[in-house]
Order: structure tokens, then C-alpha cells, then sequence
């Protein structure tokens, strides 16, 4: 990788001297404004991001694609072979884990909508109120999403532990024939991990509305309370439409947050029964000894087409609205 | 940087770069298949040195190589450049490592896991190695070495059994006995039940555990043969045999501890270390978390019960270590001679001085020094007449990480719906084997 990138550098540098020729036919003053070194600096700016940027995301993700249709254990590129279809007919009708792992992700959205998002947008509203020790609670609060996921998990799986961890130790659920098996029961162990991730996601959600609280203008509020109207009325009628704009990142930022989630899961149980997760499934096809990187290749270009039937429908509607502004 | 007084408008250069800078990339991408070179041996060929990549990296085993080497060293004056990775992240990667720049000599797994790598042409032969060294193994361990062409690929160093493991003190107390048949077996899980004892310790977080359990009750049950054919893709899981197995286990499994999906096997080992479980079924290992040495000294085990009196306990599951050579070493002759080196009971001697919690590959080794646990293992295995390795060697790492190991997680969870699971697993069985 090194090597390729350096010897991009130059041929960068190499720019400025033809981009110079038309610069020329432009008024002069625009010439003064970008010397030899801004164009060379703004060149290398523009060009390595590009480079980077297409090499990790568009040509791996072309591949992940064209992979999808193959089969292929690693060892050697002449040992890629073309199955069409067949990869996602297996997904579809014969892997026991696949739709229960869709079903899981959109469980994980939508209750990271309905629980982590309401309760961090109220403390947002209280810790907006300028009460005592405002910064400590939202340190408090914020800490978790300061936190790696892998982490939160590992913590968390010491206080679900079935023998020794914190939970059943209260409430006495550690002995033969009591056992609550947080981890490992399918029942009960998505909803024990979405309760670690709605911890984070609550922090997170909570600094996203803040921000979006400091910046409703004063002098709504006032009107409203000269208005008479109280401290719900002026929530729900002046200050949560001006969030708006926040809402829509609140939005885009948890779905992300439920298409990748992998890591909290992957160190909580690595995504047994009841906590199957796309990610996961493509990490245990593609990584490992003998890999099946055309079948993992598969689950990921279905992780992908989700993705893409969520958010373009969102960046449609922005462009449109912004469009019409 | 200056920045321009009218905002935003930065002319010129821009577009014409970013073409070049897709050009680049584009060059870039043709550049890509750089399938990651992770094999870190630089030194070109020199005749005094043999570069080895390892997986041991704890800190016991890492210690017990390197003292091997140090020896090799002193012996014949060749230097090996070990290379250790963590042993999680070698396997993962073993794969592109291989295909890269390997080192000379790596350390490895016997069974299908070999002969994997040996069939795609990754390793080399070593049979000029297994000329000098042999009559160092018993019949068994040349089995275990030799690749699908029939060729040796592999110098194995140590190995461990699978039994099931219980506290002296705690069969004397109750007055139970070890059992030799699955009856018997039964009968002292239902008194332990009684006695308020957990009858079978368990814990199948990490998925492999259980894997472990299918293996003993089928060789025990169906012979060995069968399972090498089950293990090996030939044999079907629709087979009467296969469901038999599950019925089998459905008949113990109220007798193991409960939640195991969610609890580690370290944890499991606890409840023996505590004496509040009779029993579990585990590799040697599980000496480790024996870490009192009065409660170590107060460890047996015994092997899996008679299921089928026709195969009687004529298997041994003892999983076993040692290296192979890749596939186009660059100081061919040293790699052999290391091999052959590591293939004498010298080096197994000095490797069991520093982890006891295995047993030498070599019947030659000299066992006046092993603990009662390790004299009994070598018994168990030298007596054995099949020798398995473990469900995630013996057949597809693919197919036991993806299908099995959520498969019996699933089974351990919820035993009724047995028919439909094993047909799940052959359906899916039948794609993975399928593809090369």
C-alpha cells in the first residue's frame, strides 16, 4: 500500500504546472489569490482523499459485490467460481440464522427509536434548563458513547454472567433450576444486549439534542410564556418543531447505528440464538481459516441493499426540500 | 493557507486533479490484489537460520517453545527466528498467510485442518523427515500426519485426550463409582442429582464445547469409522445413526448444568473447582483452572462411557499440535532438520518440562516425570486404537463454525426439534462440501 501511495505523490505534484495554462485566460485577480503552493496543497488535498476514498470504499465494495455471485475459499484467484444466484437462494430459503438476523436488526432500530431517543431527548430538556451540576450529568450521561463498544459489551456480559454476574447475584438466579440465562437464552438475550446499547445510544442522543437545544433562539421561548402557554405546551409547539433539523440526524444516526451494530454483540455472545445480527454473520462466514468470502459476500450485499433502501429514500426527500428552499 | 477573501470560490486546479486523482486510483485498484503478506520473516536465505511462524502465544506454551529452540540452537548451531502471533488471529489469518510469504516452518493442527492446507498445495511433503523420525510414533500419530495423497506433512509434538473429569474426594464422599456403561452413567447422574450435586458440568458460550459432547457420544455409539464419514462430509445427518446420537444426548442432557449457552467453559470448570458439579467432559486443559494445588492433586477423570458394545471405549479423542513446513521454505535443508529435531523425544521432553497440562506425541519420550493426570492421559491415548481430533479438525473449519456450532447451541437450548435441525444441517452441509 505504502509504496502505490508514494508514488502518487509526485505525479500529484506534477499538477499544478498544466492546471496553470488556463489560469492564465482568467482575471487577474484571481491569479494572485493561489500560488504554485496553494494549487499544489490543494491538489494533494483533493487527490489522496479521492485516491483513499475510491480504493477503500467504491472499488472494495464493487468487489464485495462482484464476489457475491462466486464461490471462493481465499487460496488463490483461479479457485473464484461463478454461481450466479445461487449464493443468495442458499441465504434465502437454507441458512437457519439469516432472517432471524434481519428480524433482529429491525427490532434494533426500532427500539433504539422508541427507548434510547425519547429518554435522551428528556434529559436533554432537563439538562437544557441550566439546573445545579448540569456539566456533571452530562458527563455522566455522555461517558458510555466515549466508550468502545467492544467494551460496553465485555461489561456488560459480566453483569448478565448467569453464575457470577451482578444481576442474577441480586436476585439470587445463580443456582440449579433458577437460572436466568441472560446470555444465552433467545428469548431474553437480544433484549438484554439492546438494554446495554440503549445505555450508549441514550448518551449519544442526549449531546445530539442538546446541541440542537442551544440552538433554539430565546426569544421563542419567551413569547410562548408571554403567550401563556406552559412548559409542555411551549415543548411540544415552538421548541420540538425547531429541532427538526435534528430530528433528521437523530434519524439517520440510529439507523446507521442498527445496520452496523457487531461489536457489542460479537464480545456479549458472539451471536448465538436470539442475537444473530447480519454483521455477524458476515464475520463468521468471511473471517476464519477456510472462508466462504462468496457466501459472507452475499449476506453483505444484502446488509448493503437495506442500507440503500433507507437512506436514499432520505437523501431524495433532502435534495428535494433543498431544492425547493 | 490563504484563504481567498471571496469565500468559498477556489478555482483552478481542483477538477483537473480530482480526474488525476481517479486516474490514480484506478492504477491503485489494479494494484490491489495485495492479499495482505503477513508473514514477517525478512531475512533472505541464510543457511545458519530457519525462520518459524507461531500461534503460541500464552505465555506458558511460548516459554515451553522457546526453550526447545534455545536447545535446537545449542545442538546444531542453526538459529530460529520465530515469528508468534496471537494464536486467535494466526488461525484466522492462516489463509493469506500461507498463500503469502510463509514462514519456513509454522506451527499447526493435525486432522482435516492439515490435510486442508496439504490438498491445496501450501505445504510441503516431509517425508524424508518422517524416514529419520518414524519410529518415534506410534501407528496412530503417522495416521494423523499424513495428508490425502498419502504423503506425511506434519511432526506432531504433543496432544491431550478428551474424559470426563470429576473430584476424587467428592466420589469417595458419596461412595459413587466410575462408571463403564451408559446405564451406569444414568444411574450416577440421577444419584448426584440427588445428592444436590450438579451431575454434569457445562458451558457452551463459546460455541465449541459442545461439539466436544456430539463427538464422544458418536464414536461411542456409531464406531469410528462412522464418524470419520460424518466428520469428512460422506456420511448424511439424516442418517437414523446421527438422530439415535441426539436421542442419545436428549436422555443426559437434563442432567447438565443449565444455561450453559450463556456461561464460559471456564466458568463451568468453576463449578467443579467448588465441588458443587460431579462431573465434566472436557480436554486437559481444564487443569488450567485447577489453580489450588491440593484441588489438582484431587483431579481424575475417566473416559466416556460404553455406548455400543462392539466399539466399547476403543476411541480416544486426543487433539495434537505440532508444525509443518511451507510451502516453498527458504532454507529447505535446515527446515528439515529442524523438523526431524522437533520429531525426537528430546524435544518433547523439554517442551512437557515447561507445560505440564500435556502429553508427549512420542512413545519415546520419557515419562518418568509426568503427574499421575499426565500418566493416565498417555495411557489413555497410547492405548486407544483410533485417535480423533476434535469436530472443528477432523472435518471443515467452514462447516463446524457456520452450521454446527449454532446448530448444537440450538439443540442445547431446545432438544424437541431434532429432525428438522439435522435436515437444516445436511441441506447446508451438503453447499459447503460441495464448493472446493
Amino acid at each position: 500500500m505504502s509504496t502505490q501511495t508514494t508514488t502518487e505523490i509526485p505525479e500529484a505534484a506534477a499538477v499544478p504546472p498544466p492546471g496553470a495554462a488556463p489560469a492564465k485566460k482568467v482575471p487577474q485577480g484571481h491569479r494572485r489569490l493561489l500560488t504554485r503552493r496553494d494549487r499544489l496543497t490543494l491538489g494533494l488535498m483533493a487527490t489522496l482523499p479521492t485516491i483513499l476514498h475510491v480504493a477503500l470504499v467504491w472499488v472494495t465494495a464493487l468487489a464485495s459485490i462482484a464476489l457475491a455471485f462466486t464461490t471462493w475459499n481465499g487460496i488463490g484467484f483461479d479457485s473464484i467460481q461463478w454461481v450466479g444466484l445461487q449464493n443468495f437462494k442458499e441465504l434465502f430459503t437454507n441458512n437457519p440464522q439469516f432472517w432471524p438476523a434481519v428480524e433482529h436488526n429491525v427490532i434494533w432500530f426500532v427500539a433504539l427509536i422508541l427507548v434510547p431517543t425519547p429518554l435522551g431527548l428528556f434529559l436533554a430538556v432537563q439538562l437544557d434548563k441550566k439546573i445545579r451540576f448540569s456539566r456533571v450529568y452530562q458527563t455522566a450521561f455522555f461517558l458510555p458513547v466515549v466508550m468502545s463498544m467492544a467494551v460496553i459489551g465485555f461489561v456488560w456480559q459480566l453483569v448478565y454472567n448467569p453464575d457470577t454476574g451482578l444481576i442474577n447475584s441480586i436476585i439470587g438466579a445463580n443456582k440449579p433450576g433458577h437460572y436466568i440465562d441472560w446470555i444465552g437464552d433467545p428469548d431474553l438475550n437480544l433484549w438484554a444486549v439492546l438494554v446495554a446499547a440503549s445505555w450508549r445510544h441514550t448518551g449519544y442522543m442526549m449531546i445530539l439534542y442538546l446541541a440542537g437545544l442551544k440552538g433554539v433562539d430565546p426569544s421563542l421561548r419567551e413569547a410562548s410564556a408571554l403567550d401563556g402557554a406552559g412548559e409542555w405546551q411551549t415543548f411540544k409547539n415552538v421548541i420540538f418543531p425547531t429541532l427538526r433539523p435534528t430530528n433528521t440526524i437523530v434519524l439517520v444516526v440510529t439507523i446507521i447505528e442498527a445496520l452496523r451494530c457487531f461489536d457489542l454483540v460479537y464480545v456479549f455472545n458472539g451471536g448465538a440464538q436470539g442475537t444473530e445480527l447480519l454483521s455477524i454473520l458476515v464475520t463468521s462466514n468471511i473471517i476464519g481459516e477456510s472462508s466462504r468470502i462468496g457466501y459472507g459476500s452475499a449476506i453483505a450485499v444484502v446488509l448493503l441493499l437495506i442500507s440503500l433502501v433507507v437512506i436514499i429514500p432520505y437523501l431524495v426527500s433532502t435534495f428535494r426540500k433543498e431544492r425547493r428552499a | 493557507m490563504h484563504l481567498s477573501p471571496s469565500g468559498l470560490s477556489v478555482p483552478g486546479p481542483s477538477r483537473r486533479t480530482l480526474l488525476r486523482g481517479v486516474g490514480g486510483a484506478a492504477a491503485l485498484g489494479a494494484g490491489i490484489p495485495l492479499l495482505s503478506a503477513c508473514g514477517g520473516s525478512g531475512t533472505a536465505a541464510d543457511p545458519k537460520t530457519v525462520t518459524l511462524g507461531s500461534k503460541a502465544s500464552d505465555p506458558v506454551p511460548k516459554k515451553a517453545f522457546a526453550d526447545i529452540y534455545a536447545a535446537y540452537k545449542k545442538k546444531s548451531g542453526i538459529t530460529v527466528d520465530v515469528n508468534t502471533k496471537d494464536s486467535n488471529t494466526f488461525q484466522e489469518q492462516i489463509n493469506s498467510y500461507l498463500q503469502g510469504t510463509p514462514d519456513d516452518v509454522f506451527t499447526w493442527f493435525a486432522g482435516y485442518r492439515m490435510q486442508f492446507f496439504a490438498a491445496k498445495g501450501l505445504a510441503t511433503p516431509i517425508d524424508d523427515v518422517w524416514k529419520t523420525i518414524g519410529g518415534n510414533f506410534p501407528e496412530a500419530m503417522h495416521k494423523l500426519s499424513k495428508g490425502e495423497d498419502g504423503k506425511y506433512y506434519f511432526v506432531p509434538l504433543y496432544t491431550y485426550p478428551w474424559a470426563i473429569f470429576y473430584r476424587k474426594s467428592v466420589f469417595k464422599q458419596y461412595g459413587y463409582e466410575v462408571p463403564t456403561t451408559w446405564d451406569e452413567f444414568i444411574a450416577l447422574c440421577k444419584q448426584m442429582q440427588k445428592d444436590k450435586l450438579v451431575p454434569i458440568a457445562f458451558g457452551d458460550k463459546d460455541a465449541w464445547p459442545a461439539l466436544g459432547t456430539f463427538d464422544q457420544i458418536n464414536f461411542r455409539k456409531n464406531g469410528y469409522d462412522f464418524h470419520v464419514d460424518l466428520m469428512a462430509g460422506k456420511a448424511s445427518w439424516t442418517d437414523a445413526k446421527v438422530r439415535a446420537v441426539f436421542d442419545l444426548w436428549t436422555e443426559i442432557l437434563p442432567y447438565h448444568q443449565d444455561g450453559a449457552v450463556g456461561r464460559t467453559w471456564q466458568d463451568a470448570a468453576q463449578t467443579l473447582v467448588s465441588k458443587k458439579a460431579g462431573m465434566y467432559l472436557l480436554g486437559t486443559f481444564v487443569a488450567q483452572q485447577f489453580t489450588n494445588k491440593a484441588d489438582l492433586e484431587d483431579l481424575d477423570f475417566f473416559a466416556f462411557p460404553e455406548i455400543d458394545p462392539s466399539y466399547g471405549q476403543d476411541t480416544v479423542e486426543a487433539p495434537t499440535d505440532g508444525f509443518m513446513m511451507s510451502k516453498s521454505p527458504k532454507n529447505k535443508s535446515g527446515s528439515v532438520k529442524l523438523l526431524e529435531y522437533l520429531g525426537s523425544p528430546a524435544a518433547e521432553e523439554i517442551y512437557l518440562k515447561s507445560d505440564p497440562s500435556v502429553v508427549a506425541a512420542s512413545t519415546k519420550a520419557d515419562t518418568s516425570s509426568y503427574s499421575p493426570l499426565q500418566k493416565k492421559a498417555y495411557e489413555m491415548i497410547s492405548g486407544a486404537k483410533s485417535l480423533t481430533q476434535f469436530m472443528d479438525r477432523d472435518s471443515r473449519p467452514d462447516f463446524t463454525s457456520t452450521v454446527m456450532q449454532p446448530a448444537l447451541q440450538k439443540f442445547i437450548r431446545n432438544p424437541k426439534g431434532v429432525d428438522s435441525l439435522l435436515s437444516s444441517i445436511e441441506r447446508q452441509k451438503k453447499t459447503i462440501f460441495a464448493s472446493s
